[in-house]
């Protein structure tokens, strides 16, 4: 099920600006891997590179490799649409469908591209529900529009949606950024369950959650404004919190930044 | 650098101070002209309203109203109905909303979803410029091309394309209005499941843009019933019932207030012109009714 993720001299634009620089690095199948790193140093757009969903804004483009097992999703040929099939995402702000009900937000993927087979969807959206830890709080209510759920319930009911189409790896953009704390706890354990089936990374400004949560901490900075983002380093996550290689990192999760 | 003198300590004042005579009355003024504003705004509706419901209410009522023709009735004579005119002007109106609604929304489609660079700014440019256009120079264009270049005669289907013409560009403004309101975050969930953008137009982007599409139609059509100079230009009047749009003549009823206008001093023809005014006024109202509640059929209950 799970893939790696293979990276090596990426470099991403927007128009003219390039806003990550030759960035390589690895991320380890059924594992949760935190970006984190001050703003605007490029970890979005990175986490955006891996499922070509960087250049759905105009002007952006992206060089270098980015291998989804042995395959480059940036060869000739590759459809992005198959690549978002098997590379699922999560936002920053929960985005249910607003015209959909429960069940038709989580079925969304599925029929979209085509499965109109009633019994599989059922089962579908009770799986994801479930694995989304959301099943026992709206088994009785799919009918409900999406929007009609709490903050951290709708970001639940967003990992269920992500996880219906049975996605390789999944990429979470600061997710628990718009939710409560006990909502944030809620999605953090759910990740933890997650990480059994999934390749995972997420972006978090959080540094505390990226040590409860992830496996592999990497950690980015810019030089300035206006300058590329970079990769400074990557390891295991209790070795970067305790023993850091790089003295910008052991400033940045001091929080003596700069 | 200059140097900073610390200015004396001001006189003991209150933090929370009530609020001074001056901004109260300021305030007061403000509210007053405001006020003044919206009833000045209100007051010529609410005449229109009253002069055209206490005028035409009367013929409402009648039995023949709904049903009948003015076949066979002159100015002098009570009697007979708009329905003539009423089946004219819907059915005008439907020619026009089935050949202007799909062109505008796909025009407004492709100016948010993929107009880019120079062609899409034309495009742009083009419906700003036919938002301006005069109806009576709409009508006399499909008049050249019609009557003239093509030879045809003077049918309500002329008249709706003149009518195309003018709603069109009401229709792609607020098309537009309403996919640019859609969040760029629902388009993005959609594609990061791996649905195609056409697809992710059509099953996410516009059913949430629906009721505001669908009430930008019916601001158009409202505005398209109401239009006379395509009428006399293309449109000539008849008292009889026909529903052939390519052939002969058909009545609708700004066409049908005109005729009766024009003998305003008899009596029964006055009561028709007031009584068609209200019968217009009523089918718009019932259409932007409709159009609410076919809007709210589409969202999910809550």
């Amino acid at each position: 099920m799970a893939k790696r993720i293979d990276v090596s001299g990426l470099d991403a634009f927007y128009g003219h600006f390039k806003a990550v620089e030759d960035v390589s690095l690895t991320v380890e199948p059924r594992s949760v891997t935190a970006f984190i790193g001050p703003s605007g140093c490029g970890k979005s757009t990175l986490l955006r590179t891996f499922n070509r969903m960087h250049e759905v804004i105009p002007g952006a483009r992206v060089s270098g490799k980015v291998m989804l097992d042995d395959e480059n999703l940036y060869d000739d040929g590759v459809d992005p649409v198959a690549v978002r099939r098997t590379v699922g995402m999560v936002f920053q702000r929960p985005n249910p469908f607003p015209t959909m009900s429960i069940y038709d937000n989580v079925a969304a993927g599925l029929r979209l591209n085509g499965v109109k087979n009633k019994k599989v969807l059922d089962e579908v959206v009770e799986r994801s529900l479930k694995r989304a830890n959301l099943w026992g709080e709206v088994h009785d209510r799919l009918g409900k529009p999406g929007s009609s759920l709490s903050g951290g319930q709708q970001q639940r009911l967003c990992i269920a949606r992500a996880v219906a189409v049975e996605p390789q790896v999944l990429l979470m953009d600061e997710p628990c950024s718009a939710l409560d704390p006990i909502s944030t706890l809620a999605i953090e354990d759910l990740i933890q369950d997650l990480k059994d089936r999934y390749t995972i990374i997420i972006v978090t400004h959080n540094m505390q959650q990226a040590a409860r949560v992830s496996d592999r901490t990497a950690f980015f900075t810019i030089a300035g404004a206006g300058k590329p983002g970079r990769l400074v380093e990557i390891g295991d996550t209790a070795e970067m919190f305790s023993r850091p290689a790089e003295k910008a990192t052991e400033d940045y999760i001091t929080g003596r930044f700069g | 650098m200059a140097v900073v003198t610390s200015s004396p300590p001001a006189p003991t004042k209150r933090l929370l101070e009530s609020e001074s005579a001056g901004r109260r009355a300021r305030n007061r003024l403000a509210t007053v002209l405001m006020a003044a504003c919206l009833l000045i705004a209100m007051l010529p509706l609410i005449w229109i309203l009253w002069t055209v419901v206490s005028r035409g209410a009367g013929l409402l009522g009648d039995s023949t109203w709904w049903t009948n023709s003015q076949r066979g009735i002159t100015s002098r004579r009570v009697g007979g109905g708009a329905y003539h005119a009423i089946v004219g002007t819907l059915v005008m109106a439907l020619m026009t909303a089935v050949i202007s609604v799909p062109i505008a929304i796909g025009t407004a489609i492709y100016l948010v979803e993929y107009g880019r660079g120079r062609f899409a700014k034309l495009v742009t440019f083009m419906v700003d410029v036919l938002t301006g256009i005069p109806s009576i120079v709409a009508a006399l264009f499909i008049y050249a091309l019609w009557v003239t270049a093509f030879g045809f005669q003077r049918v309500s289907f002329a008249v709706s394309l003149a009518l195309v013409l003018l709603m069109v560009p009401v229709v792609v403004r607020s098309t537009e209005e309403m996919l640019r309101l859609v969040p760029r975050d629902l388009r993005e969930a959609s594609y990061a499941l791996g649905v195609p953008r056409w697809k992710t137009i059509v099953k996410v982007v516009l059913p949430t843009a629906f009721s505001g599409i669908v009430t930008g139609i019916m601001l158009g059509l409202a505005r398209v019933m109401g239009e006379t100079a395509p009428l006399l230009i293309l449109g000539p009047y008849t008292s009889s019932i026909n529903l052939n749009p390519f052939d002969g003549n058909m009545a609708a009823l700004p066409t049908f207030i005109n005729q009766d206008r024009n003998n305003q001093a008899l009596d029964p023809a006055f009561d028709r012109v007031w009584a068609a005014a209200l019968t217009l006024i009523l089918i718009v109202m019932v259409l932007s009714v409709l159009g609410r509640l076919l809007s709210r059929f589409g969202t999910v209950k809550k």
